[in-house]
């Protein structure tokens, strides 16, 4: 059965590189805002100079 | 700083919204011949390559790799682009993703009714097109992140954290599912054997639906769904939390695929525990879709394109409240095996994935060629002629489901089997069979009729190749400043830092290792397993090519209606030299792993040729191709010698003499058969089939009469 801490081991290293990921989204501010990021995909404006053809 | 202009790319979009839609007709309508064939097996046009076995790998990999596949590439290229406020990274790359793909799916679509097959479910593909897979997911993964990291928007959508999960998990999965040693071109056995290349599948298998058909159609809903209420998420923070929750559990749950197997029961339970704990972000997920749409209920009413992601959400959170009520063992008992796992996942697929599918390419397809959708009550049609396919497929396997797991294991007051024949219970849901394929047609219909309204929505419009935007460029961040920052709380809170990752590499070193110090092996070696002979491996092999583990499992539970039924149950041990395994997940016969020595040979040979001559009303096709061709006994040698790389112990220099003794067991069988008047070749096919069937099962029942 000794696959098995093979297997252990690279669910452990995944969760590992999305618990860094998760770090690294803490410190740079990616859950600072938890509310304009919904509003803001809704936003999608064409640019001026398209508008005006 | 002026606002930067720039293009999206929207031809590779219609790109893959293209394949999506010719791809999901053709997986689906597999899917529905393969239906038809379980109750009509000359379905299969008397024909090898169109046979259940080897085309139903062919219907799941095309629904799952091309359909969902091309459906997800054409969600990621349209939304990640507009979230990052960038063009993809590089066009080329994206074409080179794009065709690398279809030629996956061609060499899939090839290779699969030919029999070329690893035989590991929703991995049946050949190590030369696991490569090629490998490359292009690669070339996908730069494409993405090269496009994240020339983003002009700060905050990372959380969508886009769905997308990257995706590529890393499958990634890993991919590559350690796919450790195989190539004895041909087109052939390779599987480096792990038995219960470890079970566990390997399952942690696959279930993974794959995690990573493939939900964490990026989470992603997509996210975006999508959004966009086409035209109202933010309900909660974005619960948006996050469900993320972070999801991908930390879910890859922990595979074992739950192995319940009463020979698995270690500690691996089983830590299984079922993180199954029953996905129910609450795959619910918080589900819930913070349809809340989304709180007060807009009324556009739900005309908007068909909502309608179709309000019952995919549904569906969604029925098939999550579902699984993990499926892992508990006592639920697993019955519903393992039988068509309730169908049912189970064709709420996902056709609901889930099929329904958020379609509402994005109504949503997108007008979107991309600037005009309307030709015809919204020909949408409106497919709703609801989808919706009743699902009912139609659904209704009938769940029933057929509970039928057959309950039939299997009634006992009559005596205390006997009341079904002790197989068959019985079989005829007992063909009805369900003949209403899902109808359920089925519903649903393959609406998709025709999407074709068409979104082929004359492209055709009344003109493609915007490439989209006009304008966004600011990224500020960059100070370096000094951001340096500072970082410097500053390790000084604040220098201790806590070490404490904390030095209890997650702790955690990760203590989970790993101490099994390994308390458990020698959980493998008891049977001293009479012993490896299968020259003939029996070949005979495996066309097993493994006829798809055979499509039907009939080779895994006896502990239970008294199974060691009735098949006898003694599975061991451990006994599977040591499967290369690969071959457990099966699914009864539609019964298992085979104690046939050895259940019938004679000219049995077999009789129900290979027509089922229906040993058992009538048997829905197995016949394999009369077995008789004509002749067995390839060149391959004999490298297969033996593969054999002995992976640890079979086979006598040194055996590959030489391998086929002298593969020819004295055939001549063996071909006289027996001789004895009851079938006069067949020994070089055919039919005689490898015959000897390995044989062979299942006995080395135990030897072990057994030796106790006695």
């Amino acid at each position: 059965m000794s696959i098995i801490y093979f297997l252990i081991g690279c669910s452990v290293l995944l969760a590992l590189i999305f618990l860094a990921a998760f770090f690294w989204a803490q410190r740079h501010g990616q859950h600072d805002d938890l509310y304009t990021p919904s509003v803001r995909i809704l936003l999608d404006e064409e640019p001026e100079s398209e508008q005006k053809k | 700083m002026q606002p930067e202009k720039f293009y999206y790319d929207n031809k590779i979009v219609r790109n893959f919204g293209i394949a999506t839609v010719i791809w999901g007709i053709t997986g689906m309508l597999v899917g529905l011949i393969i239906a038809i064939q379980l109750y009509r097996p000359e379905m299969n046009m008397g024909n090898q390559y169109t046979t259940f076995g080897r085309i139903r790998p062919l219907h799941t990999n095309a629904v799952i790799f091309a359909f969902v596949g091309n459906a997800i590439f054409m969600g990621i290229y349209y939304s990640l682009q507009r979230l990052m406020k960038a063009r993809m990274f590089s066009d080329t790359l994206s074409k080179l993703h794009f065709w690398g793909w279809q030629l996956i799916i061609v060499s899939a679509v090839v290779t699969l009714p030919l029999g070329i097959t690893t035989s590991h479910e929703y991995a049946e593909l050949e190590w030369p097109i696991d490569i090629l897979i490998t490359i292009v997911w690669v070339i996908f993964g730069i494409n993405m992140f090269g496009t994240i990291i020339k983003r002009r928007e700060r905050h990372i959508y959380v969508a886009v954290w769905f997308y990257i999960a995706t590529f890393v998990t499958v990634a890993v999965l991919h590559i350690v599912n796919s450790i195989e040693l190539p004895i041909s071109f087109t052939k390779s056995y599987m480096v792990f054997a038995g219960v470890q290349d079970a566990l390997v599948q399952w942690w696959y298998g279930h993974n794959a639906v995690a990573f493939f058909l939900t964490t990026p159609y989470l992603g997509m809903m996210y975006y999508f769904l959004p966009k086409m209420a035209n109202r933010p998420i309900y909660s974005y923070k619960l948006s996050i939390l469900h993320f972070w929750a999801l991908i930390f559990i879910y890859i922990w749950a595979g074992p739950h695929h192995l319940l009463y197997s020979t698995l270690p029961g500690w691996a089983q339970s830590l299984g079922v525990v993180f199954s029953i704990m996905l129910i609450a972000p795959s619910w918080g997920g589900m819930i913070n879709g349809l809340l989304t749409l709180r007060g807009a209920w009324d556009k739900v009413r005309d908007d068909v394109t909502l309608k179709f992601m309000v019952v995919g959400l549904t569906a969604y959170g029925m098939a999550t409240f579902e699984g993990p009520m499926l892992s508990l063992k006592q639920v697993n008992a019955i519903g393992h095996f039988t068509d309730w796992i169908i049912a189970h996942v064709h709420v996902g697929a056709l609901g889930w994935n099929g329904f958020l599918t379609f509402a994005i390419l109504y949503w997108l397809i007008p979107r991309i060629y600037k005009t309307e959708l030709y015809s919204k009550k020909l949408a409106s049609f497919h709703f609801w002629i989808g919706t009743l396919g699902i009912l139609f497929y659904a209704i009938p396997m769940y029933w057929s489901g509970f039928t057959q797991g309950l039939m299997w294991k009634e006992f009559t007051p005596e205390g006997m089997l009341k079904y002790p024949n197989f068959l019985e219970t079989t005829m007992r849901i063909i009805p369900m069979y003949v209403m899902r394929s109808i359920g089925g047609t519903l649903y393959l219909t609406g998709v025709f009729v999407m074709a068409y309204n979104l082929y004359k929505t492209a055709v009344q419009g003109k493609l915007v190749a490439d989209e006009a935007a304008e966004a600011m460029p990224l500020e960059r961040l100070d370096q000094h400043a951001a340096g500072e920052r970082w410097h500053r709380r390790l000084e604040r809170k220098p201790i806590l830092f070490l404490v904390a990752s030095l209890i997650v590499i702790l955690i990760g070193t203590f989970v790993e290792l101490m099994p390994t110090l308390t458990i020698s092996s959980n493998v008891p070696t049977i001293a009479s397993v012993k490896p299968y002979s020259p003939l029996e491996l070949q005979g495996r092999d066309i097993y493994i090519r006829e798809g055979c583990v499509n039907c009939h499992s080779q895994q006896i539970r502990p239970f008294r209606s199974e060691t009735e039924r098949y006898g003694e149950y599975s061991k451990a041990g006994e599977f040591v030299y499967d290369h690969p395994f071959l457990w099966g997940s699914k009864r539609t016969g019964p298992d085979l792993q104690r046939e050895g020595g259940k019938y004679g040979n000219s049995w077999h040979y009789n129900h290979l040729m027509d089922p229906r001559l040993m058992s009538p009303g048997s829905i197995m096709p016949n394999y009369d191709w077995l008789i004509r061709q002749k067995l390839d006994t060149s391959t004999t040698g490298a297969k033996i010698r593969a054999m002995q790389k992976l640890g079979v112990p086979y006598p040194a220099g055996y590959d030489k003499k391998a086929n002298r003794d593969l020819d004295i067991q055939a001549k063996g069988i071909a006289d027996n058969l001789a004895m009851d008047h079938i006069k067949v070749k020994s070089n055919k096919e039919i005689i490898a089939v015959i000897a390995y069937l044989q062979r299942l099962g006995t080395d135990i029942k030897a072990n057994k009469t030796a106790n006695n």
